[in-house]
């Protein structure tokens, strides 16, 4: 009886810091909010900003007011910009770029990815590194010698590549290629052996075991992969700025500078709407697929 | 239907052979079971048959043609694999047609097979759920449902059942001998686990360091073992050896264990050991069920000595002791009213008609 007393009493003397872990927790919580409310307010402040400055008209925004405040909104950007026959071309141009580049990426990249993680053949893993190793190259490197190329050709053939935009469909492939392929191999890789060996001995070639088991279940990377190569061929700047000049070529980032800044004269106001109307497919895409997308990143990323 | 032959069928990774000259015939409708430790070339076999990997040396014939070259979708087999690995984007349905779909077949053709199948397998009501809906035991059942529609010449398991729990891994045992019985297909299983070898095979081949160990049926396999690595890997738990050798006390055959025991062989054994050298050092193999509590009245062949229990396993129907003998740990089986107690002395009985006598150096059962 008496021990029991004793254990009782000695118990409660023990300082323990019951429930710490929830406390630690809850201190892990407000940091990272705090510094996601930080990020979320760097990242959106520039479009909020375009958005601000598109509703104004060009004496207000030259005017000495509140910047941040609109006090005559106009639509008259919006209506100058979806009426004029020149922002329309680049926005053609750029979607017939981005969904040719998407399309030849994947048609590349899913087979190549497939032979590369699947088929063993001499020298499969040197080329899968070799393909990734293109992608770390950058493109103002690239640019100059690509350019004397795509000359030289011309000269030789008579072909003339340059200042057409579908010079854009064999240059930006150079990017998205190598990094799709490397996405896909890592998602294809995921997949057990054993479901391309069932397929093999349910009878199915090669390419019944990509077409029908492989790109179903790899599905979310193809995805991540297609969003990847259109945001890159959407917002591309350098190549097209080198490799087109003739205003009926350009594609949207390069035909709002072009067109919008006239020697030291900024359009400010079609500038921002020029930006945040070409940055709205992409933005469109990402809400639709973002499950998808987030998937197949994180998938990849396991598979290294 | 079709029986599957092997003629000193090679496998060499990098200069490592996996399968070192495999000799092996299995009759039409025969069940084999391919069994032994990791590493010992089973499922590269297995996976030689199916034509997922290349023969090094030799041939492998099938229905009596030679398929060496031949690629896995052209041999007409079907296989199980230990992950099931079902196609996750179709359905239980979809997962059993695929074959036949590739193959064309006409749709009421497709919709028959899977229906048989699945009732066989009693997985009619799941035909439409995807493979993530299911427990591991329906997808090991849908996956042997894909088998089964294909209607092929063979069937092969890589271990299908290595995955399940061990309640059921014993029901689906039974589920896939009943299969079996049903559709009468040549199979080949690969397994380590050697109560699975023993339950579902017509045949066993029990395999170590990529050679065939020994051929026979179960219990043939269990009653007479060609070498100490199959006594030891067939039978559970496993056979004692106990270091002896023979002598000639008074003219007649006794085995010497230690100092103090010898037993006089009986008559049956005496005469087969007649020609082993005396005082060579062999190996006394006993299986457990032949170590007992020595009985009033012994029969001709079972000899008594006492031991010193390290411990006792007691396991209901029977209990399990331990005990140690010139180093070497020794398990028996006695009846639970018999008194084995921890650490206590207990007079036990060998019996040695069921004895095995193993030359110590090579291996081999004499």
């Amino acid at each position: 009886m008496t021990s029991t007393v004793i254990i009782d009493k000695a118990a409660p003397t023990r300082t323990v810091k019951y429930g710490s872990m929830s406390h630690d927790r809850t201190w892990a919580l407000r940091w990272s909010y705090f510094f996601l409310t930080l990020f979320a307010i760097f990242s959106l402040v520039p479009p909020i900003y375009m958005l601000i400055t598109s509703l104004k008209t060009s004496a207000e925004i030259s005017a000495a007011t509140n910047p941040w405040w609109v006090f005559h909104p106009t639509l008259s950007n919006y209506i100058g910009l979806l009426t004029s026959n020149q922002f329309l071309t680049f926005f053609r141009n750029s979607a017939f770029v981005s969904i040719f580049v998407v399309t030849i990426t994947m048609l590349i990249s899913v087979p190549a990815a497939f032979a590369l993680a699947r088929m063993r053949f001499w020298g499969s893993a040197t080329l899968a590194t070799g393909v990734f190793l293109t992608y770390l190259i950058p493109d103002s490197l690239l640019f100059i010698p690509l350019f004397k190329m795509f000359a030289v050709f011309g000269d030789w053939t008579g072909i003339q590549l340059i200042n057409r935009w579908y010079v854009l469909l064999l240059i930006y492939p150079t990017l998205t290629v190598p990094f799709c392929t490397w996405i896909m191999i890592g998602y294809f890789a995921s997949i057990p052996k054993e479901l391309d060996e069932a397929a093999i001995i349910d009878g199915a070639s090669w390419f019944q075991t990509l077409t029908r088991i492989f790109i179903p279940v790899a599905f979310p990377g193809i995805i991540a992969a297609t969003i990847f190569a259109f945001t890159v061929s959407w917002a591309q700047f350098l190549y097209p700025l080198v490799f087109t000049t003739s205003t009926d070529q350009l594609v949207l980032p390069v035909g709002i500078i072009t067109t919008l800044i006239k020697g030291d004269v900024f359009n400010w106001g079609q500038i921002m709407t020029g930006a945040l109307l070409g940055a709205a497919p992409p933005l469109i895409i990402y809400a639709f697929l973002m499950d998808y997308y987030i998937a197949g990143l994180t998938a990849g990323a396991t598979k290294g | 239907m079709a029986d599957v032959t092997l003629r000193k069928v090679i496998k060499r990774y990098d200069g490592i052979e996996a399968v070192r000259g495999i000799d092996l015939d299995i009759a039409d409708h025969e069940f084999v079971v391919l069994v032994g430790p990791s590493g010992c070339g089973k499922s590269t076999t297995l996976r030689m048959i199916a034509g997922l990997e290349d023969i090094t040396g030799g041939d492998i014939m099938i229905g009596g043609d030679v398929v060496n070259d031949v690629p896995p979708k052209d041999r007409d087999i079907a296989m199980v694999f230990q992950n099931y690995a079902l196609y996750p984007h179709m359905t239980v349905a979809e997962n059993m047609s695929f074959g036949l779909r590739l193959k064309h077949y006409p749709k009421a053709e497709i919709k028959t097979r899977v229906d048989e199948a699945a009732r066989m397998l009693d997985i009619a009501e799941l035909v439409d759920r995807k493979p993530k809906q299911l427990s591991g035991g329906q997808r090991q059942r849908v996956a042997m449902g894909r088998a089964i529609v294909r209607n092929p010449k063979v069937f092969l398991f890589d271990e299908p059942l290595s995955n399940l729990d061990a309640k059921l891994r014993v029901q689906m045992r039974i589920e896939i001998k009943k299969v079996h019985q049903k559709v009468r297909t040549t199979t080949v299983y690969v397994t380590h686990d050697q109560v699975e070898a023993m339950t579902l095979a017509d045949r066993v081949v029990v395999m170590n360091h990529g050679r065939i160990e020994q051929i026979g049926t179960p219990n043939d396999l269990y009653h007479n073992p060609a070498t100490r690595f199959v006594a030891g890997f067939i039978g559970s738990p496993a056979m004692n050896f106990i270091p002896c050798r023979l002598e000639d006390v008074s003219g007649k055959p006794h085995i010497r264990l230690t100092d103090r025991i010898a037993f006089p062989l009986p008559t049956n054994r005496a005469a087969r050991y007649q020609g082993v050298t005396r005082n060579e050092k062999l190996q006394l193999g006993l299986r457990p069920e032949h170590i007992t509590e020595a009985k009033a009245h012994p029969e001709p062949g079972i000899e008594a000595f006492d031991a010193v229990l390290d411990v006792t396993e007691p396991m209901g129907m029977e209990t399990l002791i331990y005990f140690t003998l010139e180093g070497a740990q020794i398990c028996g089986r006695v009846n639970p009213n018999a008194g084995a107690r921890d650490g206590r002395p207990l007079r036990l009985a060998v019996d040695l008609n069921n004895m095995h006598l193993l030359n110590e150096v090579t291996g081999v059962v004499v």
